[in-house]
């Protein structure tokens, strides 16, 4: 194979194997006669898909805005937190503990209280997007900045650095490729977040949709809202690797040298 | 009799523990050394022997236990000014191309910072003309990881030396490299110092890179590190290879690693 086949091949691969998954569940929906209640044929969800495209569109806008609003909330705190509790060790003492036990509570127990707070609509989602996501990024950016070579920060110090310029100078650009890092699991979750919360009660979004579709026995339509939320998340995901790779090269620099 | 130039480092007594309490380990033990404005010191030692430690106390990273370190006839309590640093891991940083790295000390250390944004040119030229000076001239542009250890060393005494420090303090800087390559920094090495005249304390384990560059090469016992031996080096400079290959060298070389090998025994 020549490197450019090489490439064309790894792009295809993806589609190959999905298109491989989607042929084995239609087969065996055919053969072993599966109702259509209990796992509708792709062929089946994805003609739903394209009768009621419409309808979809919208409630999938919905969620889309409900989780980016919540993911950049979570980046922005997330970042804050993380370089605090990264740079300070009285910070980390306090506050780490606490942050582990909050993010041990099954986010699902937190939605109907933000309801009794917020009422419904898409503020509970936006909430919960946040929430859940957030506790990833605050890690990976105290982890990124905790573990700056200790010859790095002496070298700083020797020449008479401040606190805050060894953050600005080492601690962030360090912690950047941490963060970028936890953006993907982080982009992922908050898709998690907000569908969590339209579903348990919502009158609005993807979640909401597919919550009615399935109270009238609609599994198609159900299923047709699973398939969108996961297009959305391969969506966001591939936006931040994207920017990952524009915003920490130097991270990836086996593959530059080549 | 007039009494002699007060040094330019000097320390007095100086011990070191690690912890507190029962667990605290003796890392250096009663250390005394004078070293002169331009004098070029090396301090060797078996591994573990708190060589490192001694170069933290000089440059105020950390603070002794007992005993007292002064700089430029100033008891030292906190990093001091106007040193330069280089690590045996370079330490260069990733994100910066290997002339920015060279340029960061410029962006923190007075008055430099200060000028850096409207004299933006002519530090440029200064770091450019540091980097071609260890033949680097041409790589500026690199990034550290595309340039081979050799020349991320080279680059990182650049970055110790561009913001013209009294002081360098050099960790065994060469300890990752092959012979080769070492050897032919060590001459780099020389040239710097013969040229600029910097005040320079050389850690290694390496006797000959010891005997090489500096004019007063101090022996450590093991730990807790003791200074067990002064040898002052005076063979004439620029020394070369061939320099490495005299008799006078060579005895010198033997004369200290008996004195290191006593402490293995």
């Amino acid at each position: 194979m020549t490197a450019r086949q090489e490439r064309l091949a790894r792009l295809l691969m993806p589609w190959l194997t999905l298109g491989v998954l989607l042929l084995a569940w239609e087969l065996a929906c055919i053969v072993f006669d599966v109702p259509e209640i209990i796992a509708p044929r792709p062929s089946r969800v994805f003609e739903v898909a394209v009768q009621r495209w419409d309808l979809l569109l919208r409630f999938c806008l919905e969620t889309l805005w409900t989780t980016l609003i919540g993911f950049a909330l979570a980046i922005g705190f997330g970042l804050l937190l993380g370089l605090a509790i990264g740079a300070s060790p009285f910070i980390y003492a306090g506050l780490y503990p606490l942050l582990i036990a909050f993010n041990a509570i099954p986010k699902v127990a937190i939605v109907p209280i933000l309801m009794i707070w917020v009422g419904i609509g898409a503020l509970p989602a936006v909430i919960t997007a946040f929430v859940i996501s957030f506790f990833p990024i605050v890690v990976n950016v105290a982890t990124g900045l905790a573990t700056i070579e200790p010859e790095m920060r002496d070298l700083l110090r020797s020449l008479g650095a401040s606190h805050w310029e060894i953050l600005t100078k080492v601690g962030i650009p360090r912690a950047m490729p941490y963060l970028f890092a936890s953006l993907k699991v982080a982009a992922t979750l908050a898709f998690v977040g907000s569908v969590l919360s339209e579903t348990v009660g919502g009158n609005r979004g993807i979640g909401f949709l597919m919550l009615s579709a399935s109270a009238r026995n609609d599994s198609a339509t159900t299923f047709a809202g699973l398939f969108a939320i996961a297009i959305m998340g391969v969506g966001v995901y591939a936006v931040c690797a994207l920017i990952e790779r524009r915003m920490t090269r130097w991270a990836f620099r086996g593959e530059l040298v080549r | 009799m007039p009494p002699a130039p007060s040094p330019l480092v000097d320390l007095r007594n100086v011990s070191l523990a690690y912890g507190e309490g029962k667990d605290a380990t003796l890392a250096l033990g009663d250390a005394t050394m004078s070293i002169a404005q331009g004098e070029f010191v090396a301090v060797v030692g078996p591994s573990g022997c708190g060589k490192s430690t001694l170069m933290k106390l000089v440059t105020g990273l950390i603070a002794p236990t007992s005993g007292e370190v002064w700089v430029r006839d100033a008891r030292v309590t906190g990093p001091i000014k106007g040193v330069g640093m280089a690590f045996q891991n370079s330490t260069l940083m990733p994100w910066r191309t290997t002339r920015d790295n060279v340029m960061l000390p410029l962006e923190v250390v007075e008055p430099h910072k200060r000028r850096l944004r409207t004299d933006r040119a002519f530090y440029f030229d200064k770091a450019q003309k540091l980097l071609a000076s260890v033949g680097l001239g041409e790589f500026g542009d690199k990034y550290p990881w595309q340039l081979s250890g050799g020349m991320q060393q080279r680059a990182n005494v650049c970055r110790a030396l561009i913001h013209e420090p009294q002081i360098l303090m050099l960790d065994e800087p060469f300890g990752a490299l092959d012979a080769f390559t070492r050897e032919e920094l060590w001459g780099i090495m020389q040239q710097l110092w013969l040229e600029r005249r910097f005040t320079a304390v050389l850690v290694t384990h390496d006797l000959r890179e010891a005997v090489f560059l500096a004019d007063t090469v101090y022996v450590m016992s093991r730990r807790p590190g003791r200074i067990v031996k002064i040898r002052t080096v005076d063979l004439p400079r620029p020394r070369t290879l061939e320099t490495t290959f005299t008799p006078a060298f060579v005895d010198i070389v033997h004369e200290l690693r008996e004195r290191i090998q006593l402490e293995h025994a």
